[in-house]
């Protein structure tokens, strides 16, 4: 299972990378993604969506389950990842790179160091798989 | 036959849609008058006529007749698939069913014995339940949550009450935050405890003036009963929260315990589930409403009440709360007659013998097979239980490959990835109706896989051998969706099936 360093994670399986001033990348994690299994649709909340940490960003949808994506923190959606729409397999493929969901417009950077690191979120994952 | 043999092979039939068999001329018999076609387009408001095919009675009884073959229903076999009580349906129910079949709604005189029937019906489920009024319009189990939530959200309106959360535990039926959310409110899932029930305690840490109601489904997806029920629902009444109970796991406390006494505001039940009618492709359903005497304006309309001489009738104007009709005439009312005759002929000790054998079934189950798979929690369970495929997932054996090889032993699976709570959950509720025998064989082909499992565990990625379809790709069927016209033909470009 793949942890990268460099991002921050939530309880819900979400990562987040802050690629430039107060932009939040975010997307599924690996764990996420093997758990649900085969991808096959992915619905996004539209550019502009003002949420909250925890609202819902989208909708994941497998062969087993259809889970919520949620925010990892308060924010505004600037960008959302339309490819994903054709090819929601690359969520299974490439869920740290190409499958990354929504750009977040971060509202306080202070939250984000409320998130887990890679090393809390290994520790997190396997208590949860006990 | 034992559970240690695959089933013979189904006939290899591949039965086209009749509308490709239809020709003009096939069917030689002369139409019934109102469906002579000079005369229907005259008729206001029909619109073009349907396309019916043109096929002779011979290839109509063989299509459907083929159709069945490919078809598992539980005249079949066992159908232990969880959470939907697939009994079997006594057929004494059908014939008395059929007797008022001929009845048209518009006949008063002939509708006031149904109406009567009906309104029997009602105070039954009300005795059962332990709740003071009853409506049996909606339709199915997800159209009465979504009923008994408008009849909530009309309650807090006639107060004056502005709440719009509704609190679901992650055991919950995955239809009810889908209901509340059409009926107007915001949904949030929280946890149960640790032992598979919710504990109060964690319910006051979510609970604030918001809360409109928490939608519990009593007992819950892990056949576990929500002992803390009573605390759970005077804390919500002193919060001014109403507790709202699903009530499509009825079958398991029937005749033993009522919602009404754990302090259930609301509740729907399915008749189609717990009262023996047929479900499942085989339907229709019936979701009827129940509910605590405040909450008895906002029913759905007509209610069935008795005119000055004592006879059944609609009432002709709805009470100004109600949230008025949620379904056209009456329901689905062959349905409750079918639920009425089911809960008479058993009788009141019928119907608990019913709720502890459907449990004694399952325990029974649960104990033969809890050393074979993981069993994921613990805590003791009533009509139904969740296994998980964490002892065969190392070896590539995952739970669908258990489903579709139990196929191949003349099963139904249970059913799978479902509740949420349990990674790769088997769902097993084998209900009442099923002798030991049928129960042993299970217990063999459960054990069967198990042994594959552990030493050939490629073969269980072949099954199903026997079906008249073998393993379906689903991921490539949902990513790649081929919709059909509505004459049949496949749309240009897609390739046939």
């Amino acid at each position: 299972m793949e942890i990268p360093e460099q991002l921050y994670y939530t309880e819900d399986h979400e990562w987040g990378e802050m690629v430039e001033d107060g932009m939040m990348r975010v997307g599924i994690t690996d764990y996420a993604q093997h758990e649900l299994g085969d991808i096959v649709f992915v619905e996004l909340v539209e550019v502009g969506t003002v949420v909250a940490k925890g609202d819902p960003i989208g909708t994941v949808e497998s062969v087993k389950a259809v889970s919520e994506i949620y925010a990892p923190v308060d924010g505004e959606v600037f960008k959302v990842n339309g490819a994903l729409t054709d090819t929601p397999e690359l969520v299974n493929q490439d869920c740290y790179g190409e499958a990354w969901m929504v750009v977040l417009k971060v509202n306080d950077p202070a939250q984000v160091d409320t998130l887990m690191d890679a090393r809390a979120y290994q520790a997190y994952v396997e208590a949860e798989a006990k | 036959m034992s559970g240690n043999e695959y089933v013979t092979r189904f006939p290899e039939v591949r039965e086209p849609l009749l509308n490709l068999k239809g020709a003009p001329g096939k069917n030689k018999r002369v139409l019934p008058a109102p469906f002579d076609t000079a005369g229907a387009a005259d008729l206001p408001g029909t619109g073009d006529l349907p396309d019916l095919p043109d096929v002779s009675e011979v290839e109509t009884v063989r299509h459907f007749t083929r159709l069945s073959r490919l078809n598992y229903g539980i005249d079949h076999g066992m159908y232990p698939l969880g959470s939907c009580t697939m009994k079997y349906n006594p057929k004494i129910t059908e014939e008395i069913a059929a007797r008022l079949a001929p009845i048209h709604p518009a006949d008063t005189a002939a509708m006031e014995p149904v109406l009567e029937r009906l309104a029997q019906l009602q105070e039954h489920l009300g005795e059962i339940c332990g709740m003071d009024a009853c409506s049996l319009w909606p339709a199915a189990g997800a159209h009465g949550e979504l009923t008994g939530m408008m009849v909530i959200s009309r309650a807090l309106k006639s107060r004056g009450d502005k709440r719009r959360t509704v609190l679901i535990p992650d055991t919950a039926h995955g239809t009810n935050p889908a209901s509340c959310t059409i009926a107007g409110f915001a949904t949030k899932a929280i946890p149960s405890g640790e032992k598979g029930y919710l504990e109060a305690s964690i319910l006051r840490q979510h609970l604030d003036r918001d809360t409109a109601a928490l939608m519990i489904t009593n007992p819950n997806t892990l056949g576990i009963f929500e002992q803390e029920i009573g605390a759970i629902a005077e804390l919500l009444h002193k919060n001014g929260s109403y507790l709202y109970m699903d009530g499509a796991n009825l079958n398991a406390i029937m005749g033993v315990a009522r919602p009404g006494d754990m302090g259930v505001d609301c509740m729907h039940v399915n008749l189609h589930k717990t009262f023996g009618t047929p479900h499942g492709g085989g339907g229709p359903g019936s979701g009827p409403v129940l509910v605590r005497q405040e909450l008895e304006p906002f029913l759905p309309a007509p209610r069935i009440v008795r005119d000055g001489s004592g006879a059944y009738a609609l009432e002709e104007e709805p009470h100004p709360e109600s949230i008025g009709k949620v379904h056209s005439c009456l329901g689905n009312v062959s349905v409750c007659i079918r639920a009425l005759a089911y809960i008479l002929s058993l009788g009141s000790r019928g119907l608990r013998e019913a709720a502890t054998t459907a449990s004694l079934n399952a325990l029974y189950l649960k104990n033969r097979l809890k050393s074979l798979f993981d069993l994921a929690y613990e805590t003791p369970t009533l009509h139904e239980f969740v296994l998980s495929d964490a002892l065969q997932k190392e070896g590539g054996v995952t739970t669908m490959d258990m489903a579709k090889t139990l196929m191949d032993f003349g099963f139904h699976p249970p059913t799978v990835y479902f509740p949420l709570v349990v990674a790769g959950a088997l769902m097993i509720e084998p209900t009442e109706t099923e002798p030991l025998e049928e129960l042993d064989r299970f217990v063999q082909a459960m054990e069967n896989i198990a042994a594959m499992s552990r030493e050939e565990p490629e073969k269980t990625h072949e099954s199903p051998r026997t079906a008249p379809v073998s393993r379906v790709d689903e991921v490539w069927a949902a990513r790649n969706l081929i919709l059909t016209w509505p004459d049949g033909r496949i749309q240009p470009g897609e390739e046939g099936i």
